[in-house]
């Protein structure tokens, strides 16, 4: 309501236009409007998970920790057995970059043991008159990468001589940053692979109760009922207590993620379930039906395309829990068991409270576990707000 | 309200009746039972093996019968009071369990309790400060406590409780309490010890319980009832005592359905770390030794708690919120 308006304009006389009138003109859509309105659901919902910025580097990290599982040999410095016997129980070394002051390479320095006769403790003190640069691309441990080639070569290995363990090392002298590494390979796979299992009971069992309804949707309704009324872990417990022990780590690794889907998927049968009941209600389910599309193409083109969003935002929702029920399982000794290494198997090396008091180090698998939970969350968390067109 | 009570405990029945039969699948999984171990593994020692005990147990047990009866004989000895008997404790399993089932709800409530109390406070506090700097960092805390494995969060806490505090390192009360009689010492050193439990146990239920409670309350303080109060000049004490808060409490009594068995589920594993006398160690000794009875009694005692509770919030809800359908239809 200010003074200043532009001047107004003469008058015009009495004029009609003699062009055709064409509503849309009026409406004027700008270009980014229009491309907008024409997208598809799934790039709406990348415009809105976008702006959730957690959600999109949690996405990144993630990213980045399943492409590690690609390279893990390439990436960890030593291998996944290698001991030291002289650096049992060894701490974390830093990775330092100035020396006297100094601006240098990233080195180590080196370590000196000695077992205190007294109260027979392994320490450990830095030698700082030794210095270690840091190695790149080097030769180091030997591999077989995925059963492809045989190769050496690492990211970056310790110096001549020297010793790199980032976050110490085991009672076996093993590095424990190489062994988070290659642990990251099953622990993270755990969970995809269980929740794949976990998805398709999900979508069968709600897509029944969701699309018969009546008796049959009763009785999934109860089933699930039953199911979430058993205590999780306890049940966890006691199916991985019956996996054989004869069977071969693989097939315990295979065992251990049946399980956990076969627990979970009572989440994402009500999701599948619940959609479904609501979308056989929308209006262009009924439209559809009166031009008479068949149930199985009103089921694959309208009302799954409809809810892959949601499931696949709830499908990431429960992963955590399941690396979670893993590295628990693990922990307990019902999971997976050496030689398979995974993060709860290497937390179970920090069970007793000496490990929390001497060698706190060990539980650094955890923090792994930690991060990978979170941003599992944050990303899921984006991914349903994006997945939600009404708010 | 009657007439829903006795529906719901009609619906009990089948629902523990099939927990039954799937937990006695799950202990009859492992290949070949107790008692063929328990001979291989003393004949193997060069052992004599007590036959007529053996005989007598495989009868009671009908180990010899095929496992359609087996579980007849598990469900009709339940019913009368028999939970079998504990092959590796050489005991009923009601013996051998004794404290423990007690125990172990005395943990469940006290956790309970406290999620309550600290989900509670900032919940409100969170949704009524929605963006703020402290919103943020307890929203932070909360995914925190969510990711944290609580193996994890007992060891440390545990350390660090005997550190500071001195409390003694695993256990429910002081060791020179244990198989004491009930005394008020007794009671308090169990106090002095159970919060370390109860704080690790109640983690990830209250990160849950907070979040859920902002997001409710946040949705109920957009609805135009709540304009209308603050409109009409309403302090906003008043305004959020008065309605929102009680529709956004309703998850905190509906919520003890999915609460119980993820405590009970997080309690198992923690009570191992911490060496607690409750069901979860010994569960897990009886699933590693094979020992049936045991481990089906345990599973059952837990479903049956978790049952039994969702049971009572459903009531309680049902007596809170007068939308809930009291006939026909399910409840959610």
């Amino acid at each position: 309501m200010s003074d200043n308006r532009a001047p107004a304009p003469t008058p015009l006389r009495h004029y009609v236009s003699d062009a055709p009138f064409d509503p849309a003109e009026t409406e004027e859509i700008s270009a980014e409007q229009e491309r907008l309105s024409t997208s598809s659901g799934w790039r709406l919902m990348w415009l809105k998970l976008k702006r959730h910025r957690l959600a999109v580097y949690s996405g990144y990290v993630l990213i980045v920790l399943y492409g590690s599982i690609l390279i893990s040999e390439f990436l960890a410095p030593y291998s996944l057995t290698h001991r030291h016997t002289d650096f049992i129980y060894a701490p974390p070394q830093g990775i330092h970059l100035f020396h006297d002051g100094k601006l240098s390479a990233p080195f180590t320095y080196g370590l000196n043991y000695r077992l205190n006769m007294e109260n027979l403790r392994r320490e450990y003190t830095v030698d700082e008159s030794r210095r270690y640069p840091v190695r790149y691309l080097c030769r180091g441990d030997s591999y077989d990468f995925w059963g492809l080639f045989e190769s050496d070569l690492h990211l970056f290995c310790p110096g001549e001589g020297g010793t790199l363990f980032l976050f110490g090392t085991d009672r076996l002298g093993r590095d424990l940053f190489s062994r988070i590494i290659y642990g990251a390979r099953i622990s993270l796979t755990v969970g995809l692979f269980g929740i794949i299992f976990s998805m398709v009971l999900g979508i069968i069992f709600g897509g029944l109760a969701g699309y018969y309804g009546g008796i049959v949707d009763s009785v999934v309704q109860r089933l699930i009922e039953i199911i979430r009324s058993f205590p999780e872990l306890p049940l966890w417990m006691a199916l991985s207590a019956a996996l054989p022990v004869t069977w071969s780590p693989i097939l315990i690794y295979f065992g251990i993620t049946l399980i956990l889907g076969l627990i979970d998927w009572t989440g994402l049968a009500r999701a599948v379930r619940s959609k479904f009941l609501a979308l056989r209600e929308e209006d262009f389910t009924a439209a559809a039906e009166l031009m008479g599309a068949k149930p199985s193409r009103i089921i694959g083109r309208h009302l799954v395309p409809n809810f892959t969003s949601h499931l696949i935002a709830s499908a990431t929702l429960s992963i955590p829990s399941m690396i979670l029920g893993e590295t628990a399982l693990s922990f307990l000794g019902l999971g997976l068991r050496p030689p398979v290494t995974s993060w709860g198997v290497l937390l179970s090396e920090a069970q007793s409270i000496n490990a929390v008091a001497l060698y706190p180090w060990l539980m650094i698998p955890g923090l792994a576990v930690v991060v990978v939970v979170l941003t599992f969350n944050f990303l899921g968390d984006g991914l349903r707000d994006a997945a939600d067109p009404y708010h | 309200m009657f007439y829903f009570l006795v529906r719901r405990l009609a619906v009990m029945v089948p629902t523990l009746f099939v927990i039954s039969a799937l937990i006695f699948i799950i202990i009859q999984l492992p290949p070949g039972d107790y008692l063929s171990t328990l001979v291989s593994e003393l004949e193997a020692q060069g052992e004599n093996v007590d036959q007529e005990k053996l005989d007598f147990l495989r009868q009671q047990y009908g180990l010899d019968r095929p496992v359609l009866d087996q579980y007849a004989l598990w469900l009709k000895g339940m019913l009368q009071g028999d939970f079998g008997y504990s092959f590796e404790h050489n005991q009923p399993v009601v013996q051998v369990v004794g404290d423990q089932v007690l125990l172990s709800v005395i943990i469940a409530f006290a956790t309970i309790l406290f999620t309550w109390v600290v989900a509670f406070p900032i919940g409100v506090y969170s949704a009524t400060h929605q963006y703020s700097a402290a919103d943020h960092t307890l929203t932070f805390i909360g995914f925190l406590g969510l990711a944290t494995p609580n193996f994890l969060l007992a060891l440390i806490l545990m350390y660090l409780a005997n550190v500071y505090f001195g409390t003694s390192i695993g256990g429910l009360m002081d060791p020179k309490y244990l198989d004491q009689p009930w005394t008020w010492g007794k009671l308090v050193s169990i106090l002095e010890h159970l919060w370390v439990p109860v704080i690790v146990i109640g983690t990830s239920g209250t990160a849950t319980l907070i979040r859920r409670l902002r997001a409710n309350l946040l949705d109920e303080l957009q609805k135009p009832y709540v304009v209308t109060a603050r409109a009409k000049g309403l302090s906003e004490t008043r305004l959020l005592l008065k309605y929102p808060m009680r529709v956004a409490l309703n998850p905190f009594i509906a919520d003890i359905g999915n609460l119980l068995p993820a405590l009970l589920s997080s309690a198992a594993i923690v009570s191992v770390v911490l060496s607690l006398p409750t069901t979860g160690p010994l569960l897990l000794k009886a699933l590693q030794s094979q020992d049936m009875y045991l481990a089906g009694f345990l599973l059952m005692v837990l479903s049956l708690l978790t049952v039994i509770g969702m049971f009572l919030s459903d009531i309680a809800l049902a007596a809170l919120d007068p939308r809930i359908r009291l006939t026909g239809g399910r409840l959610r």
